[in-house]
């Protein structure tokens, strides 16, 4: 059934990772990001691989929901690995017809996949351990300067909010009607692809109008309620940077530092 | 304070569209005056303009012609509507669409978060109105997994954060189960009286409006019969008339006493009737 | 013969997972052909879950349910016929209208059931005489109808496509007082001329007490009782302690039994109150 996909993936929990800032969270994570893009050799890999899976260590989620994070996009891993296994230089390893494996190929395939792997993991670290809502505040507050160049940050956020509050409800109301048309006999299991599409329709027209329905329902609740847009507004939730904010990146700043070093030091492979 | 809401000559009538021009009006010709601290109940047929009014108490609507004023403020004064919506609360039928954010005290907080409150006193504001509507154990959760009668409460908390002088509640209690509809009503109910907040209810459930101090009955847009329970309730053949329903309490007393018993002229609910029948059987 | 039969029938949702949830535990029952069964329970005790499970939409956890007596499940290729059969009508049914007019909305269950343009014109000209849609009404777009005209129309979807059992699901659920009266007595007509099996749902015990001939009771996810509708409204001490809502003039001769008077307190109705207290008073 539709109702049992979750979504955001927020695990709630009160892990060293958990407590962090919102903020810290999304601003360190793409500085990671950057750093595993910016290892040359096995040896500053070997350090942000190391690094990245302590993080994930530390949120004391399971492994296994984190390997479940790459599943989805395991084909484009494989896709891409071979991709570079091929497209080398260098030693020639391996040679038939028109494809030649080259010592280059693998170690490119092989970074590919560490660094494509390691992106996956880490993201889910934030999207795991930080509530949509947090995520949401934190996105606004570092967009905030961008409100200089006219950026609607606050109606940008405040549509994630609600979108993030009525995706169950849609999907919910989805599955009714699924069941509603199933019980007049649509068949929404069977035929080509056509059929299947046009079997949709008596789905999508009523999501659709209930959707204008609710959109009109809450646009009236929330002029009730004052709302006129980002002006003059206040927060009831405002967080504040922490110690272990402070920690936490000077640790990976460490780590980052490490991996600019390592790079230096030892020979590039790719 | 008297004179708290006051409604004149109010006649409005939906912007039509190509087809039908002639529309007839929602609300011809309504005259009110609510005063602080009183609970209204209004009732009447679906399409009988009662929602339509609700929704002129805090500038969702605007009269075509006549007047709506809370506390002296007109309405129809643009530069006043928020001072009007902070003092006039509207709670809407479907629970689920009116809650907006994902996170319950976070929701309770959005009207607060618009008017500017501080923020120290937010959350004090947060916590106080989900005392009020006791759902002070789930401001962590979502709504999502919360029943009809818990969402509509964190509606309810969610105005009454914004600390209105009055609340309006249209058809609250609608697509509620019966469990959830008296949760609502207690809720209402006590904020009425512990908070002095001025209720305006309206509903089609009769049981619900013998518990109001007023009752309003609507038809056609106009007011058929205004006063307290007691008296709208009597006349019992005026409501038939209009297809409206009584309580069945009433309705059981009122067609024995036509049979020439000794009962009270009008009772309201199942103890009044009891007493009642009690004396005339033993 | 029954015409449903469920033989210990459970349900759990989402099995295996955090979300585990038994919603329905070993329930039995059976209901005869041309009954008219209300089916009343608390929200979560289980009967939304039932329904669904008559008509195929659910498949059950563990235990079978008999149409005609023949396991719905025997062939899950052909559960397409169950649902042709029994018709469930859901709560808020005005909110899977699709079509561009009401005609082709009422007409996409016969349609799918591939019956010709002659007998799907039939249909759903008697469904809609069924459920007092007027005639015109039939051209217009289902958007443009009322609330309780929608919810008509919706309801002749499923009566078009002619089941020998209908399920409705809080048919009256947000209609106002008049057009609540005005749907039920319709489906009671409906109920007699068709001469089908009807179950209807509802927490408002009014809603049934005037029209069904047997009451199921549920109570968290099992069969508290079925028995007929006078003698489950006799027991209205156990429905109110289950959370169930007796009509106001049911739980006004409760009470005055207990201070000793001795009226039936199977009273379901205003107009059976009134006779029962004139009874009462002649009596004396």
């Amino acid at each position: 059934m539709v109702r049992d996909i979750t979504l955001g993936q927020f695990m709630p929990g009160t892990s060293v990772i958990h407590r962090l800032q919102a903020r810290t969270k999304i601003i360190l994570l793409i500085a990671l990001i950057v750093f595993i893009f910016l290892c040359k050799n096995f040896i500053s890999l070997l350090l942000i691989t190391l690094f990245s899976l302590l993080t994930i260590l530390m949120t004391r989620i399971s492994f296994f929901k984190y390997l479940k994070s790459l599943r989805v996009i395991l084909f484009i891993i494989i896709i891409t690995g071979l991709f570079n296994l091929f497209y080398g230089s260098g030693v020639i390893l391996w040679q038939w017809w028109q494809l030649t494996i080259t010592l280059g190929g693998v170690y490119n395939a092989l970074f590919v996949i560490v660094r494509i792997a390691l992106l996956m993991m880490v993201s889910a670290v934030l999207t795991y351990t930080t509530s949509p809502t947090d995520l949401t505040d934190a996105l606004e507050r570092l967009m905030k300067p961008l409100t200089v160049f006219h950026v609607k940050v606050h109606e940008i956020a405040m549509m994630m909010t609600i979108a993030l509050r009525f995706i169950p409800v849609l999907l919910e109301e989805t599955d009714k009607i699924m069941n509603a048309q199933k019980a007049r006999g649509a068949d929404m299991e069977s035929g080509g692809i056509i059929k299947r599409v046009k079997a949709l329709i008596p789905v999508l027209i009523p999501l659709f109008v209930s959707s204008f329905r609710r959109a009109s329902d809450l646009a009236m609740a929330m002029e009730c309620r004052c709302y006129n847009g980002g002006k003059g507004r206040t927060k009831m939730k405002v967080s504040h940077f922490k110690l272990n904010d402070l920690f936490a990146a000077i640790i990976s700043v460490t780590v980052f530092a490490g991996v600019i070093v390592c790079n230096i030091l030892f020979p590039a492979v790719i | 304070m008297k004179d708290f809401i006051k409604i004149e000559n109010l006649y409005f009538q939906y912007e039509s569209s190509e087809e039908n021009e002639n529309r007839s009006y929602a609300l011809s010709g309504v005259d009110l005056t609510i005063n602080k601290g009183e609970f209204v109940a209004i009732v009447g047929h679906n399409g009988c303009g009662k929602s339509t009014l609700a929704k002129h108490l805090n500038s969702i609507y605007l009269p075509t012609t006549g007047d709506v004023t809370v506390n002296g403020i007109n309405t129809k004064d643009d530069d006043r509507i928020f001072e009007i919506r902070k003092t006039v609360g509207l709670v809407l039928q479907n629970p689920d669409n009116q809650i907006v954010a994902g996170i319950v005290e976070e929701d309770v907080a959005f009207g607060c978060e618009n008017i500017g409150v501080e923020q120290k006193e937010i959350r004090k504001r947060v916590d106080n109105a989900l005392k009020a509507v006791d759902m002070y154990d789930y401001r962590l959760h979502s709504p999502d997994k919360l029943s009809g009668g818990q969402k509509q409460r964190i509606a309810i908390a969610g105005i009454i954060a914004m600390e209105p002088e009055c609340i309006v509640l249209d058809e609250p209690t609608a697509m509620l189960d019966p469990q959830g509809r008296d949760e609502v009503m207690n809720t209402i109910l006590r904020l009425n009286k512990e908070m002095g907040i001025t209720i305006i209810l309206i509903t089609h459930f009769m049981e619900e409006a013998v518990l109001a101090g007023r009752v309003i009955v609507m038809d056609s847009g106009k007011v058929l019969l205004d006063g307290t329970p007691k008296k709208v309730f009597s006349q019992v053949e005026l409501m038939k008339k209009h297809r409206l329903s009584v309580p069945q309490a009433t309705e059981l007393i009122y067609r024995l006493r036509n049979c020439g018993y000794e009962l009270p002229d009008c009772v309201l609910d199942e103890e009044e009737c009891v007493q009642a029948l009690e004396k005339l059987l033993k | 013969m029954s015409v449903i039969k469920a033989e210990n029938i459970s349900f759990v949702y989402s099995p295996g997972t955090a979300f585990e949830k038994k919603a329905l535990d070993n329930v039995s029952f059976e209901i005869e052909e041309g009954e008219f069964v209300g089916i009343i329970g608390h929200t979560g005790s289980g009967k939304s879950t039932l329904v669904q499970l008559l008509n195929g939409l659910l498949r059950p956890s563990a235990g079978k349910i008999y149409l005609d007596g023949k396991d719905i499940w025997e062939k899950p290729k052909k559960i397409r016929n169950v649902r042709f059969r029994v018709g469930m009508v859901f709560q808020y049914p005005e909110y899977q209208l699709f079509e561009e007019t009401v005609y082709k909305d009422i007409s996409f269950g016969p349609g799918n059931m591939g019956l010709d343009e002659e007998e799907t014109d039939k249909r759903v000209r008697k469904a809609a005489e069924f459920t007092g849609l007027k005639e015109e009404l039939l051209e217009v777009s289902p958007f443009d109808l009322s609330g309780g005209e929608k919810r008509r129309a919706a309801i002749a979807g499923v009566i078009a496509m002619d089941p020998d059992v209908l399920i409705l699901d809080e048919p009256t659920a947000g209609l106002d007082p008049l057009g609540r009266e005005a749907l039920l007595s319709q489906i009671a007509d409906y109920h007699k001329v068709r001469k089908n099996t009807v179950m209807l749902v509802s927490h408002s015990m009014e809603d049934i007490a005037a029209i069904a001939d047997r009451i199921l009771v549920m109570a968290k996810g099992k069969k508290y009782m079925l028995d007929s509708t006078a003698n489950v409204f006799a027991k209205g001490d156990e429905l109110e302690k289950l959370g169930l809502k007796v009509p106001q003039v049911t739980k006004i001769m409760m009470m005055l039994r207990k201070k000793g008077i001795n009226v039936d307190p199977a009273v379901l109705t205003v107009d059976q109150g009134f006779n029962e207290i004139l009874n009462c008073l002649s009596a004396r």
